[in-house]
């Protein structure tokens, strides 16, 4: 099993971190092989930025990405960058407020999640990115849940760790409504 | 061999070294010498002494000196100092070097190593050109001078070492011809005693190679222009330090405290070390 | 100084940066002087967290230039020093990388590879300057170069370039890559009586006998360090065994010279390193090394799978140059393919090695490193 996800969109969404983050689930807490690489531009700030994560239940020879399994996707240009790489099958979580305009996929499925508005609700737009990693633990069940969450805890700023949880929670139950439709 | 006679400074040179590599005239054995009497009449701990210096003729002194010595890659005395400084701050570390080596090449590694008040002591033998290539225009060669390289006269300004070496942080900072040896020794002894980045520009005649094609054709042509164009101004205005055919402003202009580097530094590392 | 706070021993998710600045720490790397550039920041970044820590010292020099003399400095006076760069700030330590192989002076300097030429393409990965680390800096010298391939790599070959560097008082360079260096995996720590330490031999004779120059049988000189009472010389200068310059004399510059080389070229079967895989009846010999030999790795068994007798031989070291191995790979081999991310470098040593099996360069610039596919392509090809 080589389960390949792509997280992208734009610099200061932690784009990054959230690869680093399921990584991290998938290796410390999950007792699986992950790695995590990245690509992002010049910018610090509102560039194009993505983070790619394989999970393996064996060693990982090639760490990049060649046709994910797993797209979850929070720009409009991210989305018309990758989302027609996605493999046959697969899944796109996306965030429709930062998405207005989709295309016609076909075999593909696909989740909305607004984790900028619910993270709004929030207080802290900065956690939409823990919104979605929630969502894409209930929606695809490739991290362990509890796992996860020790991997927020270990990586987010001290004193932050509550709304984060929040957060990841908040994401959880809406990507389990969406799944259990 | 005993009973030979041995000069009371012996201890302080290697003799396998000598005959040294400077012309008849040169000022870089009066620097030298100057030098070797400051850590005579300071009693200095020669097994934690350091001299450091780049590429040219006086670069030569790191050898000369029987202490701890390196003889660096052109311009590049400063930062290897900076390393052997941080890693022994019980050193004490001086770069004897050239306004060529110290101010063209490596004049970026000079405002920085002032800036950060790292605790190393900078001494340039300004001798106006590059001496040991044969003479070309260099960043301290006055206006209209001749060199290999401005046959025609030099029409590049020339800095200002004194003030450049205040206005980049500097705690002690003076200037002397080789003609002023005991003011220059006093200087050496006072450089080697501050805590702070400390500097001395040294005016050295250079009479083959820069003084043939300047009307001074012998080191006591240019000494006779030291003598008659030097004015001591203790504590004078550094921007007014000039260096022109009819005036050399010499003296010591700055002599502050302020933390060094290497105290800051060692001062945090103590407190995140205890407080792990 | 440091104690228990200098090896963090335990299973870690790391990026290779900051398991490069581990393994420096852990190594016993007490002096980092660097300047900031992508993609090699966070090894200085995480150096400046961590050295106050253990004791050591951090500096942010004005240039490489100024890094590397640093470096220098501090090997000089008797601190475990390194550097971290990439393309440009590597291209500016060239000279007093030469200074640092003259005076015999150990160090490790790691260059993170981006693309280049100039400065190219700062955030994306490259192995394009694995021929100017051996050739950079201008005479004739010898260096040891070692090329991770995964974040614990990045740990472990960090260790042991401070190792080798100490051991035959020699650069030791680190060739990472942008993906290995910004790329997060497990690492493990081990603690720190399971990891191998080398100190530079120290002289055993007193002030007046010591020569700073003068060797062992090893080729390597004991190393005194400033403060200890030795006052002796070093130069960048052509040096007699006294540290004394001579530039005029051309027996003292061969003998120099040819030691600097030697002791490496004779002791190249002590420091080379690589990995074989399935080359005992390998007809197609994969060698690849970095980030690369990964992809390479994965091609070789897909390869099996199908029926095609491919292996891999990853270079570990990529100087000294692991020619003997490849030889010995190429004897039985009908093709040699060698995917690099650059337009042809190692693959002109691996010819001069191969001798008459042929070897085919498979270039690679850009965003991401070869593909399985493309190198299985290659060894359909040629196999």
């Amino acid at each position: 099993m080589r389960i390949e996800i792509r997280f992208a969109g734009f610099g200061g969404q932690g784009i990054i971190k959230s690869g680093i983050m399921t990584a991290m689930a998938a290796c410390i807490y999950g007792g699986k092989h992950a790695v995590q690489t990245q690509s992002y531009g010049p910018e610090s700030r509102g560039g194009a930025c993505k983070s790619e994560v394989v999970i393996s239940y064996s060693e990982i020879d090639f760490p990049k990405i060649t046709e994910p399994d797993i797209l979850v996707l929070m720009s409009q240009h991210a989305y018309n960058e990758y989302a027609e790489d996605v493999k046959k099958g697969g899944t796109i979580i996306l965030d429709p407020d930062m998405i207005p305009n989709e295309k016609k996929l076909e075999g593909v499925k696909i989740f909305r999640v607004p984790a900028t508005r619910i993270a709004e609700e929030l207080g802290r737009t900065i956690v939409a990115n823990v919104v979605m990693l929630g969502a894409l633990t209930a929606i695809t069940g490739v991290v362990d849940k509890e796992a996860l969450k020790e991997a927020i805890k270990a990586n987010v700023p001290k004193g932050t760790e509550e709304l984060n949880l929040k957060a990841f929670e908040r994401g959880y139950e809406y990507g389990k409504k969406l799944v259990e439709g | 061999m005993a009973g030979a006679f041995e000069h009371p400074f012996a201890v302080y040179l290697r003799a396998a070294m000598i005959p040294h590599i400077w012309c008849s005239g040169c000022g870089n054995g009066v620097i030298l010498n100057a030098f070797i009497h400051a850590l005579d009449e300071l009693r200095m701990d020669l097994d934690k002494f350091v001299v450091v210096s780049g590429i040219g003729c006086i670069g030569r002194t790191a050898g000369y000196t029987n202490v701890d010595s390196f003889h660096t890659t052109h311009g590049r005395a400063i930062p290897f100092a900076t390393g052997v400084k941080l890693a022994k701050p019980e050193l004490e570390v001086v770069v004897i070097s050239g306004d060529g080596d110290l101010f063209a090449i490596g004049g970026n590694h000079f405002i920085h190593a002032a800036r950060r008040n790292i605790g190393i002591k900078v001494i340039c033998a300004n001798n106006f050109n590059y001496g040991m290539t044969g003479g070309q225009v260099g960043p301290t060669t006055p206006l209209e001078a001749l060199t290999t390289t401005t046959p025609y006269g030099n029409v590049e300004h020339p800095f200002n070492l004194v003030h450049l070496a205040t206005a980049s942080g500097a705690t002690y900072v003076a200037r002397w011809t080789t003609l002023h040896v005991r003011m220059l020794t006093m200087s050496i002894k006072k450089l080697l005693q501050r805590k702070g980045f400390s500097f001395i520009e040294v005016v050295s005649p250079c009479p083959e190679i820069y003084g043939r094609r300047n009307n001074m054709r012998t080191g006591l042509e240019m000494m006779e222009w030291f003598r008659k164009a030097s004015v001591i101004a203790n504590f004078s205005d550094p921007a007014k330090a000039e260096i022109t055919p009819e005036k050399i402003v010499v003296g010591e202009f700055v002599d502050i405290e302020k933390p060094t580097y290497e105290q800051l530094l060692y001062g945090k590392i103590a407190k995140i070390v205890k407080k792990e | 100084m440091g104690g228990d706070k200098a090896v963090l021993t335990g299973v870690h998710f790391m990026s290779g940066d900051i398991a490069c600045a581990e393994g420096a720490i852990a190594a016993g790397c007490r002096f980092f002087a660097g300047y900031p550039i992508t993609p090699a920041t966070e090894i200085a970044e995480h150096m400046a967290a961590r050295m106050p820590e253990v004791g050591g010292i951090y500096i942010q020099m004005e240039d490489e230039i100024a890094s590397i003399a640093a470096v220098i400095g501090a090997s000089y006076a008797g601190l475990k020093a390194m550097t971290a760069t990439s393309g440009p700030g590597f291209s500016l330590m060239q000279e007093n990388i030469g200074l640092a192989v003259m005076t015999e002076a150990p160090c490790v300097i790691v260059d993170v590879m981006r693309g280049g030429p100039s400065t190219g393409q700062p955030t994306l990965p490259g192995q394009q300057d694995v021929m100017q680390v051996k050739w950079g800096s201008h005479g004739d010298y010898e260096i040891i170069a070692l090329a991770p391939s995964s974040v614990q790599e990045m740990f472990d070959f960090t260790v042991e370039a401070f190792n080798l560097a100490e051991t035959y008082r020699v650069p030791t360079f680190v060739m990472a890559d942008e993906i290995v260096a910004h790329m997060w995996e497990r690492v493990v720590i081990p603690p720190p009586e399971n990891i191998r330490i080398v100190n530079r031999k120290k002289p055993s004779v007193s002030r007046d006998d010591y020569m700073p120059f003068m060797p062992d049988d090893d080729l390597v000189p004991p190393m005194a360090c400033f403060g200890e009472g030795y006052r002796f010389h070093a130069t960048g200068l052509t040096h007699d065994e006294r540290g004394y310059p001579r530039t005029q004399d051309s027996e003292v510059q061969t003998r120099l010279v040819q030691r600097l080389c030697d002791k490496i070229r004779k002791n190249a079967d002590k420091i080379v390193r690589v990995e074989e895989v399935m080359l005992d009846d390998a007809d197609v010999v994969v060698v690849a090394y970095g980030i690369v030999a990964r992809s390479a790795l994965s091609a070789v068994r897909r390869a099996r799978e199908q029926g095609v007798k491919a292996g891999l031989l990853r270079l570990i070291t990529l100087w000294p140059f692991p020619g003997k191995h490849v030889a010995k790979a190429a004897e039985k081999a009908k093709a040699i393919i060698v995917p690099e991310m650059n337009c042809g470098q190692i693959v002109r040593e691996v010819e001069r090695a191969a001798k008459t099996t042929p070897a085919y360069h498979v270039p690679k610039l850009g965003e991401n490193p070869h593909t399985p596919m493309e190198i299985f392509a290659a060894i359909r090809r040629h196999g």
